[in-house]
């Protein structure tokens, strides 16, 4: 073969590709119409399949919330002619006015390419499923649009909103931090639908269709080839007893503060109240936008969840467990008395009593709620001559305080614990440089001073003394659908304190309601239930003071222990301790016995936020 | 160098043809980017505009070129060379991964491949090769050091996982041709590309038995009956007999039993050989051994060297996987958009198609659907004329070099260019696999156009002292 033969070779190489393709083109572009079919009659739209988020059902097993569909419009705008707007307002239930403004806001953001002329964008979200119906029947007059089927939340219950929190659209940071997220897409943004996401959201699912110029769809792509289903959420139980939790809120209403119950034996939580709540079908898809500010605005702050978010000083709820370090200290016994002249007087310095006979030992000291004797052995746990000095002693009753779960956020299901505060040491030497004695910060023993603790905390700390020495994460969650619960919740947290310690301490809380003498929390009495209780008073220097309950009940094998805090409503055998009685009742008895319906209606009648301001 | 009389020689279709392409591939990014209404933005982060700029340096670049002595491009091939494998090594460490490749150096926001400048000086150091005085396709010296200069950018390219620009240079391969290569080496090339496809399709053996089977009747053919039959014999029996010893241990080895059949039978016509000096048999026996371990090393290749995402890419390519998402789902899309332009096409800027966001890479690996899209058939079988024509031209100006470095370089041109148009239409038609590399002139892509232009306009001047030897 000659070189210049090579050549022409090379030529023809080059030509008979080139007529190759020029054929192959014309098959493609002039002969074949199905290609042509495919575009110019049909054009793809890829719709995402938003799976129905997990489903969330109460400890018995009843159904809390659930999903509704709501239909989102979506526009293409390149798709969309001229038609009566009249129409589509009526459709859509909107003023005709607010419409063209809509269509003229889409018309400004394809020109400023905030959204594509092609591809389709959500014209008008959740149109609710009642409304879809009759809109649904006109579609085709308005071509470029069409409708997207969405779920929102459907609460079968008025109740246990901050429990639930809310579902909304991902915000920016979400959207960069988990690339699962498209503009959009709805997540939790607080309570157990943010803690719980992962499970609840499921997973999406595309779907390819063929769709005509007038946007109906013709068929799957490709036979469904290229689709993926969508992964329904896990469902998941909680822990929570709705009805009790109803319960709560209704004797919680006209009243500011929470109520927490958990049980004992497993840190589950069964109510948890913040009070004033509101209803969370307020938060669900359109409402939300209306219903929002007015809920943010409102001068009690209904969307903040008190039972984890509020400090208080737990008052004299906390000589319990004042009473608990000074025993496993050595520095008192059950017998120990101490002497009360209507209070507690040292250099100067004094914390009254109320009257009551005196000396007092343990026991009589708990359900008396004695002062002085806590500030006895508050000194004598700090000044115990067994240790260098007040100091040391302070780090030793801060790290039992830490055990029992107080100045740390416990690590619930509420990613938005507060830690409330336990003073130390360090605190101590920096406001007063350093010189300050056991005496100097006396006010702590019963709970007073510094020391902020949230409701949570309080009832995580009655959990701890009903089983007698250790405690389980407080949680709500009680089982997710296929999959085990975070690991945190099976763990034992000890207190660090020898159960037999907590004999005359319980004792004391059993005769503080049931008692003969001097009995604090007689009111909190029901009959047939050994009920185990603390009164206190969060001191209040904006007002009146908080009234606080914190009990468990049966004695023996407690089942339920519970925190109650109502704001300004004073001495906590008041208000509180009526709301936790009452609570241990409907809960472990189901129904209130007909010699306390007096004491229910009383506190249903009870109006402190009304007559407050009166 | 009389440059004055250089300047009038500038070969003037070649020209008009790239300034018309580099126009049309514009007009075709600009309609593949611009939003619905077709404004002109001008904004330095839209394609079309920096593509604009990257035109601009080119015709400067092109400029410069006109200016350089040629004998410049001849003294300095290797040492270009030499750099550009340099830069192609340095990336490896120092690019960014762009498509799983690691072959884009980044500075700033500007962007280039220096792959595409390593096709521009190995084009010049085959050809300082290829014109070396008395340089011969059958001097084992002279082969060594082409295969040397030929293949370690490929290697190194492939080291980039750069897949695409690796194929690219053997397309240097029409050059050997041209050059007086065997044409024995091109029909070896499409064998082994059948054996490779048939390494896909079925079992290892039955491969092995398709290969022997036309061994024994070339031996026919060639006039070899007798040992044809003989051999054929002794194969058949050997392979029983190990194949029952094979069943003997519970296991149905055909793969072995027909290589121990046949090594046997190659063993007698090895004899054969020797004694009768029969040189050609000799030769049939190396070329059946050879399938064979191409064969088995192919099949090895496609398992363990290749990703998934290639296999992927191969057997849809093949027809024999589908794969609506990955490989497949691009091809029908741009088919779609192609196919949707019609004869006289839906217009500038009227694409929907393209404008979808349904076809991938629309500006740069897919920017020809547009050209279907908006233009139909009149313009995609215009933009392959003027392509066809380009390289037509390539050769007929290469083969009017006086210098054979100049008439080399031009081949390795027209190869460059044939090869991109082969592959980038080829894919977005169906006819080629999806390896994405950019159609000349007309993908976005600033290093891609600025080296095809230098690449071009190198041979441009060269032609110029066309009447001269350039040493
Ligand atoms: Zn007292």
């Amino acid at each position: 073969m000659g070189r210049s033969n090579r050549a022409i070779l090379i030529g023809i190489i080059f030509v008979m590709v080139g007529l190759i393709f020029i054929i192959r083109l014309f098959v493609l572009q002039v002969i074949d119409p199905s290609y042509k079919y495919y575009a110019d009659n049909n054009t793809q739209r890829k719709i995402t399949q938003y799976p129905s988020r997990g489903l969330i059902y109460d400890r018995k097993g009843k159904l809390v919330v659930s999903n509704q569909p709501v239909y989102d419009i979506m526009v293409v705008p390149r798709e969309v002619v001229a038609f009566d707007t009249t129409e589509f307002s009526k459709a859509l239930d909107i003023p005709r006015e607010e419409l063209v403004e809509m269509l003229y806001n889409v018309k400004k953001a394809v020109r400023a390419r905030k959204i594509s002329g092609f591809k389709p964008s959500v014209f008008y979200k959740q149109l609710p499923a009642s409304q879809y119906a009759s809109f649904q029947e006109k579609l085709y007059l308005f071509k470029g649009f069409f409708a997207q089927r969405r779920t929102v939340r459907k609460y079968e219950y008025p109740n246990a909103a901050h429990v639930f929190g809310y579902v909304a659209e991902v915000n920016e940071q979400a959207l960069k931090r988990d690339s699962y997220y498209a503009l959009g897409d709805y997540t939790g943004i607080s309570g157990i639908e943010n803690s719980y996401e992962s499970f609840l959201r499921g997973r999406k699912g595309a779907r390819y269709v063929m769709v005509d110029v007038h946007g109906r769809e013709k068929g799957p792509m490709r036979d469904g080839r290229m689709d993926t289903a969508a992964v329904a959420g896990k469902d998941i139980n909680l822990s929570l007893d709705i009805d009790l939790q109803s319960y709560g809120e209704l004797l919680m209403k006209n009243k500011i503060g929470s109520v927490i119950a958990i049980e004992p034996s497993s840190g589950e939580i069964l109510s948890m109240v913040s009070s004033p709540g509101y209803d969370p079908a307020l938060l669900v898809g359109r409402e939300r936008s209306k219903n929002f500010p007015i809920l943010s605005n409102d001068s009690l702050f209904p969307l903040l969840n008190r039972a984890i978010m509020s400090g208080y000083p737990p008052g004299s709820t906390f000589k319990t467990v004042m009473a608990l370090i000074g025993l496993q200290e050595g520095v008192i016994r059950p017998s120990t008395t101490f002497p009360c002249s209507h209070g507690f007087h040292a250099r100067g310095i004094s914390v009254g009593c109320h009257t009551h006979r005196s000396p007092l030992n343990l026991i009589e000291s708990i359900s008396n709620s004695c002062n002085a004797y806590y500030c006895y052995t508050f000194r004598a746990v700090l000044d115990n001559p067994l240790i260098e000095s007040p100091k040391i002693g302070m780090d030793k009753w801060k790290e039992y305080l830490n055990n029992f779960g107080f100045g740390n956020r416990l690590n619930s299901d509420f990613f938005n614990e507060n830690r409330g505060f336990v003073p130390g040491r360090d605190y101590y030497d920096r406001i007063y440089n350093g010189s300050w004695a056991s005496l100097t910060v006396i006010s702590l023993s019963i709970g007073q001073g510094e020391l902020l603790t949230t409701p949570l905390q309080m009832a995580n700390m009655t959990a701890a003394i009903a089983n007698k020495g250790f405690y389980y994460t407080p949680h709500i969650i009680k089982s997710i659908e296929n999959d085990s619960l975070p690991a945190r919740f099976n763990e034992i947290h000890y207190t660090g304190i020898d159960s037999i310690h907590f004999e005359p301490v319980i004792e004391g809380m059993a005769q503080a309601v049931s008692g003969e003498y001097g009995a604090t929390a007689r009111i909190a009495r029901i009959p047939g239930i050994e009920v185990c209780g603390k009164t206190g008073t969060a001191q209040n220097p904006h007002g009146k003071d908080h009234a606080i309950f914190v009990a468990f009940a049966p004695k023996d094998n407690p089942k339920i222990a519970i925190a109650v805090y109502v704001e300004n409503a004073g001495f906590g055998a008041s208000t509180a301790a009526p709301i936790a009685s009452l609570m241990i009742e409907k809960y472990l008895s189901e129904s209130i016995h007909p010699s306390r319906t007096w004491l229910e209606q009383r506190i249903l009648d009870l109006d402190l936020i009304n007559n407050e301001k009166q | 160098m009389r440059s004055n009389s250089s300047i009038k020689s500038i070969d003037r279709i070649t020209v008009i043809l790239y300034l018309v392409l580099v126009g049309f591939g514009w007009l075709n990014i600009f309609a593949a980017n611009t939003d619905p209404e077709g404004q002109f933005v001008f904004d330095l982060s839209r394609e079309y505009i920096k593509q604009l700029l990257w035109i601009a340096i080119s015709f400067a670049t092109i400029g410069v070129l006109m200016l350089i002595d040629s004998k410049f491009f001849v003294e300095f091939a290797y040492v270009f060379y030499i750099i550009t494998t340099l830069l192609l090594i340095v990336v490896i460490f120092a690019g960014v991964e762009v498509n799983s490749a690691r072959s884009w150096f980044q500075i700033g926001s500007f962007r280039f491949q220096p792959v595409e400048f390593a096709k521009v000086s190995t084009a010049l150091a085959i050809s300082r090769v290829l014109s070396r005085f008395q340089f011969s396709f059958t001097r084992f010296q002279d082969l060594l050091i082409l295969g040397v200069v030929w293949l370690t950018p490929v290697a190194i390219i492939i080291l980039q996982n750069d897949m695409g620009s690796s194929l690219v240079f053997f397309s240097f391969l029409l050059v050997f041709f041209r050059e007086g290569m065997s044409p024995l080496f091109l029909v070896f090339g499409i064998v082994a590309i059948g054996i490779f496809i048939l390494t896909l399709l079925i079992p290892n053996y039955q491969i092995e038995l398709i290969l022997a089977a036309a061994f024994f009747i070339l031996l026919y053919l060639k006039k070899y009956r007798r040992h044809s039959f003989i051999s054929l014999a002794i194969a058949a029996f050997v392979y029983g007999l190990s194949l029952l010893f094979f069943l003997e241990r519970g296991e149905a080895n055909h793969f072995a039993a027909i290589i121990i059949g046949m090594a046997v039978a190659s063993v007698y016509l090895g004899f054969v050989a020797l004694l009768r000096r029969y040189g050609a048999l000799a030769s049939y026996l190396l070329l059946f051994w050879g399938s064979m371990a191409f064969a088995y090393s192919s099949d090895y290749i496609y398992e363990k060297v290749l990703s998934d995402y290639q296999q992927s890419r191969i057997m849809v390519m093949l027809g024999l996987k589908e794969d609506p998402l990955g490989a497949g789902y691009n091809v029908n899309q741009s088919k779609i958009a192609i196919g949707s332009g019609g004869f006289s096409g839906k217009g500038f800027l009227q694409g929907t198609q393209t404008k979808f966001n349904f076809v991938p890479e629309q500006s740069t690996d897919f920017i020809f659907c547009t050209v279907g899209e908006e233009w139909g058939f009149m313009g995609t079988s215009t933009v392959i004329l003027l392509f066809v024509a380009l390289l037509l031209r390539l050769i007929f100006m290469a083969e009017r070099q006086h210098s054979s470095f100049s008439r080399i370089y031009g081949y390795s041109v027209a190869s460059i260019f044939f090869f991109h148009l082969l592959i980038n239409i080829g894919m977005t038609i169906g006819l080629a696999p999806v390896i994405g590399i950019p159609l000349p002139f007309f993908s976005y892509g600033g290093s891609s156009l600025w080296g095809f232009s230098i690449l071009l306009f190198i041979f441009v001047k060269l032609d110029t002292n066309r009447t001269e030897l350039i040493r």
